[in-house]
């Protein structure tokens, strides 16, 4: 068995009385790329936080890169890479003054060299004297990245890094996640992006607060024991209006089909029985995506907390 | 007509509710008034009375008692000290604790009985002109008011004269204590804001979020973000040194290399005000108005606009907490007095004791998580 890269065990937060981390438990093997998902809010940036020592954990305790998260933070910041959410690099100085301001607080030997390495290798070099801030948000990003490696961490935790960002510098991007990886770097990855969740080894999904699965694309998806069924014609518009109140029912219209999920097979076929003749419909019986069976724990999740409420 | 009134009022009413979120915004606009009505309107006195006032006597007796009587009849004078010499007296008035030194001299009293005329000697210390212009003025009646009761035949002629000596500033020109202590009203303005902001800049811009994620300790960032200002304010120090010298022909008695030694304590003490303000500041606007709320009562009650001694004893107790009040008496002490090391130490060692405090505080108030 591979050493673990992140193995932390019951990880709670709290915010003033909410609990926006409720006992999450992540074990990492080191080189794997992990994707993080979930709805906006469910505590993917408040675990990533967790991890890389911003917030102290109210509960629960474990390890990044075997050192303590709580005790040794500080040795975990010089051997993990965080990107956060939001450009946090400094609008007002230029490509090559942040990553050599980086540089330099890693000490880096050879300093100069690396940050024109670093600014050659991510395509930056012809950029070097322009201001952070006047960067379109591809660009931002591939300096955010760059910054955020510099120092070669062992541990990457990216907090949605392609959010903004066009589907080509999307794909570039991914390449060079798994390239790292097959240097042996370990990466936690926040995404929305259903393709990027396809794209990693495992994929962990969290709402409110709790993780709900977790495993590679195809476990989560049987996990979810889901059927699903899809209508496609012009009629899946007024179906999915009639289906949405349905209780255990999960609809999604994506483009010219519908998808109508449910745990409950035989209840799904009850549910949809009365639209099967509609001759604006063609139904059949599908493998549920990633999407469909996220859409379903999030309503499930969702239904959930409102019995308990 | 009527959509351009409803967009007017539902922009008046988003601002309004903006407002209301923004607590210390709010708390300023009430707070700035009132504070500013306190202070003028009971804190500040542009005509002390009951100034500190030493006394040599060389001529006990009577005379002497009905001399030190009218001074402090008139007003204007308290004689707090009876000294033996002239060193005594000196220092008293080089470190502040007096503003008048009277000396009656030898034989004054027989002398005065024999119609000869006697000097009584009055040393102002003017390096403030308007903290003791009313005070000497009031000094012309003094012959009358001494001399009314035991020997009326003397009151109008010959009697004694006042020889008022003004030290360090003899022709009363304010620019002497206005330019030196406008070094310490622009450098706690400068450290204070720029610190605050420097900080609070970061908070607001989300670069504090990626600051905190790399191995750097609170107290190399604030290191870091106090340096620069260091500097800044010691370029600030030579440029108005060099305007009061060359444009304002400021005296410079004292040692310039003591007053940039003893400058480190007053900057650090306000650089350490503007790091907690830009721990507690959410953003930028509000360093602003937190640096506001300190700039205020630093000008008008540390004696830089208003005489110190004409303020009441609550204000005073403010005064002496502020590290500008600490830093004009040392300006304008080394400057204008020629005052050196040990004259000046009364007045560092509060400036290193809100220092340290200050700095614990912002050290305490830095936040090394985002929690």
């Amino acid at each position: 068995m591979t050493a673990l890269a992140i193995d932390v065990e019951g990880l709670t937060k709290r915010f003033s009385g909410r609990t926006v981390v409720d006992n999450v438990s992540l074990k990492v093997p080191e080189g794997e790329v992990w994707g993080f998902l979930g709805p906006n809010g469910s505590g993917k940036t408040t675990t990533i936080r967790m991890l890389c020592g911003l917030l102290k954990p109210d509960g629960g305790s474990g390890t990044c890169l075997g050192l303590d998260i709580v005790s040794e933070a500080e040795a975990i910041k010089r051997q993990v890479g965080y990107m956060t959410q939001r450009f946090s690099f400094y609008e007002d100085l230029t490509v090559k003054e942040n990553l050599d301001f980086v540089a330099r607080l890693y000490a880096l030997p050879d300093r100069r060299k690396q940050v024109e390495v670093t600014m050659e290798r991510v395509g930056l070099a012809p950029r070097r004297n322009q201001l952070a801030g006047s960067l379109s948000g591809g660009w931002k990003q591939r300096l955010a990245l760059a910054a955020c490696m510099m120092h070669t961490p062992k541990l990457l935790l990216l907090d949605e890094p392609t959010a903004g960002v066009d589907p080509q510098a999307r794909r570039e991007f991914w390449e060079q996640i798994h390239a790292l990886a097959r240097d042996g770097v370990t990466v936690l990855v926040s995404t929305h992006y259903m393709d990027e969740a396809e794209r990693c080894d495992r994929i962990a999904y969290i709402a409110y607060g709790k993780l709900l699965a977790i495993g590679t694309v195809e476990e989560v998806v049987a996990g979810a024991r889901l059927s699903t069924w899809i209508a496609t014609g012009p009629g899946r518009n007024d179906v999915a209006l009639r289906l949405a109140g349905v209780p255990g029912i999960a609809t999604a219209v994506f483009g010219p089909s519908l998808h109508v999920s449910s745990t409950d097979a035989e209840a799904l076929r009850r549910a949809i029985e009365p639209y099967r003749n509609d001759p604006r419909l063609t139904w059949r019986e599908a493998q549920p995506s990633l999407e469909d069976v996220f859409i379903h724990l999030i309503e499930s999740a969702t239904a959930a907390r409102g019995k308990a409420a | 007509m009527l959509a351009a009134l409803a967009r007017v009022v539902a922009m008046t009413l988003k601002e309004l509710t903006q407002l209301r979120r923004d607590r210390l915004t709010f708390g300023m606009i009430l707070g700035v008034p009132v504070m500013q009505l306190l202070i003028f309107g009971y804190a500040i006195n542009a005509d002390p009375k009951h100034l500190p006032t030493a006394l040599i006597s060389r001529d006990p007796g009577q005379i002497e008692r009905n001399i030190v009587g009218a001074l402090e009849r008139s007003g204007y004078f308290r004689v707090v000290a009876q000294v033996s010499g002239e060193a005594d007296a000196e220092r008293l008035v080089a470190e502040g604790d007096v503003a008048f030194v009277v000396t009656i001299p030898d034989g004054f009293t027989r002398d005065l009985l024999k119609g000869e005329r006697p000097q009584l000697l009055i040393e102002a210390d003017a390096t403030d002109p308007a903290a003791t212009s009313n005070a000497v003025a009031a000094l012309a009646q003094l012959p009358r008011t001494a001399l009314r009761h035991d020997l009326p035949n003397l009151v109008e002629q010959p009697g004694f004269e006042v020889v008022v000596h003004r030290r360090y500033n003899p022709e009363g020109l304010s620019a002497y204590n206005i330019v030196p202590g406008l070094l310490g009203v622009i450098l706690t303005m400068t450290m204070v804001l720029m610190t605050s902001l420097a900080v609070t800049r970061e908070t607001e811009r989300g670069t504090m979020e990626n600051l905190l994620a790399m191995p750097l300790h609170p107290a190399e960032v604030m290191a870091g973000k106090v340096l620069p200002y260091i500097v800044i304010g010691y370029v600030q120090v030579a440029v108005v040194l060099l305007a009061a010298k060359f444009l304002f022909q400021v005296p410079m008695l004292g040692s310039i290399g003591l007053l940039t030694t003893a400058l480190l304590a007053f900057l650090l003490a306000n650089l350490a005000v503007g790091l907690t303000f830009s721990a507690i500041a959410r953003n930028q606007l509000q360093a602003m108005q937190m640096t506001f709320f300190f700039f205020l009562p630093s000008i008008l009650l540390s004696g830089f606009m208003f005489p110190f001694r004409g303020m009441p004893d609550w204000a005073q107790v403010i005064g002496e907490v502020l590290p500008l009040t600490h830093f004009l008496r040392i300006v304008r002490g080394i400057l204008l007095k020629g005052n050196g090391a040990p004259e000046i130490w009364p007045e560092v060692w509060p400036l290193l004791i809100f220092a340290s405090v200050a700095w614990t505080v912002a050290i305490l108030r830095y936040r090394r998580t985002l929690d």
